[in-house]
């Protein structure tokens, strides 16, 4: 099986940048703020690989750039440098002109104009940030905030839409006589509940969280991590989930990365990860866990 | 079928002070496709170490782990690369450990019906079949199936964790201490379970605590000190 989306070199740098930045920033140095010229390398060099109904943790410190790589991989921010490549398999009937003859992977889509970079997010990807200010309209309805990412997604059925919403907010346990409330109204969890079901109704393939649960209650906690483990497999879904709590990613991930000063300090199995870390930090990591 | 060659392998803890633990050292064996193999020493002479290494929970320090598996050939699980050892996890390779580890909030039922869902490709009605059979014979009781498992005694515990280990009836299966917490009576039909396990193919390495049993089960001894 070969990997669904191929990231290679994904670097972002915040400043004029000089040719000392790189070797004198990172987790050795234990600062990502160049001395010489001020810039801040907030990610950089970061490869991995993502296969199909698999979930890759990202955990590190804050500032450690988790978030920063999330933001570059769904085009929010723009990326100082490096690749990122679908596999054909998975994106050639939405984005056919993306790949070359012949080519397995498409061309690097840090690299394409910001419509397509649209079409690509709008047909693949899905996104839960920690706040759901950041990832819904408050003031608008529940399924009203599904319908613009259908919307996006080439739906124009109004039916369609509202039938679809009412799916996918019976799914994530929003009852469906409130999905013509504004998610104002709803508790922080279940705003998170309505932002998984925004971010899964385009049938996106590749899910990133973002400390989806940073800051729930323990047993609101519960549930969002029990709706994201039956989905993950429901909809044969890639999720890159990115969190500091050791135990999310123990529950959800197979495989984790860990995050330092913009550097990826450590990667391997999870349980490898938890209970042979190799690196000081993540040695420090694991040990502090309560 | 497994041929580990001078397996050796160290803790460097670098928060107290890049202090080094050796963990097990220069360790050699070989089982046969089939075969029982059993590890025994004294408590912390590295036996659970040498099964984490094959299991790669842990990554080892040096050495070799040859295995033959069955869809890949022969692989080094020393080194071989991340995805490919899920892979061999996801299809062949089943650990038991000392204590259960399960998801919370996950019912007993759930626990033993995951694993064949996943892997045996059999209907969920099926799977709920086989996985009530399986607790039945450990003698977890009916009204327990739907309970989780986090709040079950630890000699309950551990019969689960044996079911969710042997349902899925893995190619190989590596068992730390699986009889430790368990009255005789559990014992016995544990070690019935491995048997018929084996007859249908299934190499196995376990640690058991109990010399006496060890030498009844396995058809092999290696020694770790």
């Amino acid at each position: 099986m070969q990997p669904v989306i191929r990231v290679r070199g994904l670097s972002k740098r915040f400043g004029n940048g000089c040719d000392r930045c790189l070797s004198s920033t990172g987790p050795d140095q234990e600062s990502n703020v160049c001395p010489h010229c001020g810039s801040v390398v907030a990610c950089n060099d970061v490869s991995f690989d993502l296969y199909r109904n698999e979930a890759l943790g990202i955990v590190g410190e804050s500032g450690s750039g988790k978030s920063t790589l999330v933001r570059l991989l769904h085009f929010e921010w723009e990326a100082s440098g490096g690749s990122v490549e679908l596999h054909r398999s998975v994106a050639e009937s939405v984005l056919g002109e993306l790949f070359d003859a012949d080519a397995t992977y498409s061309r690097n889509l840090l690299g394409l104009s910001p419509f397509q970079k649209r079409q690509v997010r709008n047909s693949l990807m899905g996104i839960v940030y920690q706040n759901p200010f950041l990832g819904l309209r408050m003031q608008v309805s529940s399924g009203g905030n599904i319908a613009e990412r259908l919307l996006g997604a080439g739906w124009r059925h109004i039916g369609a839409m509202r039938e679809r919403s009412a799916e996918l907010l019976e799914r994530t346990e929003i009852p469906v006589e409130r999905m013509d409330e504004p998610p104002k109204n709803f508790s922080g969890g279940m705003q998170q509940r309505v932002q998984i079901a925004k971010a899964l109704s385009n049938n996106p393939l590749i899910l990133f969280l973002d400390e989806v649960t940073t800051g729930l209650d323990l047993s609101v906690q519960a549930r969002v991590l029990d709706l994201i483990r039956s989905i993950r497999s429901e909809f044969n879904l890639s999720l890159l989930v990115v969190s500091h709590d050791l135990g999310v990613i123990n529950l959800l991930c197979q495989r984790t990365m860990v995050m330092k000063y913009g550097r990826v300090v450590e990667a391997g199995l999870t349980d490898q990860i938890l209970q042979d870390p190799q690196h000081r930090y993540t040695q420090l990591l694991v040990a502090s866990q309560l | 079928m497994l041929t580990v060659e001078k397996l050796s392998k160290n803790f460097t803890m670098h928060i107290l002070g890049n202090k080094r633990i050796e963990a097990c050292r220069d360790v050699s064996f070989t089982v046969p496709q089939g075969g029982f193999l059993g590890l025994s020493g004294p408590s912390g002479a590295g036996k659970s170490t040498v099964l984490k290494c094959i299991y790669r929970t842990y990554l080892p320090s040096s050495g070799q782990v040859w295995y033959d598996s069955a869809t890949s050939g022969r692989v080094n699980l020393a080194y071989l690369p991340d995805r490919e050892v899920i892979d061999i996890r996801t299809r062949e390779m089943g650990y038991v450990s000392q204590f259960l580890k399960v998801i919370p909030r996950v019912s007993a039922l759930d626990v033993v019906m995951e694993p064949i869902l996943a892997r045996n490709g059999v209907t969920r009605c099926e799977a709920r079949r086989r996985a009530g059979e399986l607790l039945e014979r450990l003698r977890i009781p009916a009204h327990l199936l739907d309970a989780y498992p986090a709040t079950f005694s630890g000699g309950e515990q551990q019969r689960v964790n044996i079911a969710h280990a042997v349902s899925w009836r893995p190619r190989l299966l590596l068992l730390d201490e699986p009889t430790a917490s368990l009255d005789s009576d559990s014992v016995d039909i544990v070690l019935e379970l491995l048997k018929e396990l084996r007859q249908e193919g299934t190499t196995m390495i376990g640690i058991f605590h109990d010399t006496e049993l060890m030498e009844m089960v396995t058809d092999s001894v290696v020694r770790i000190c």
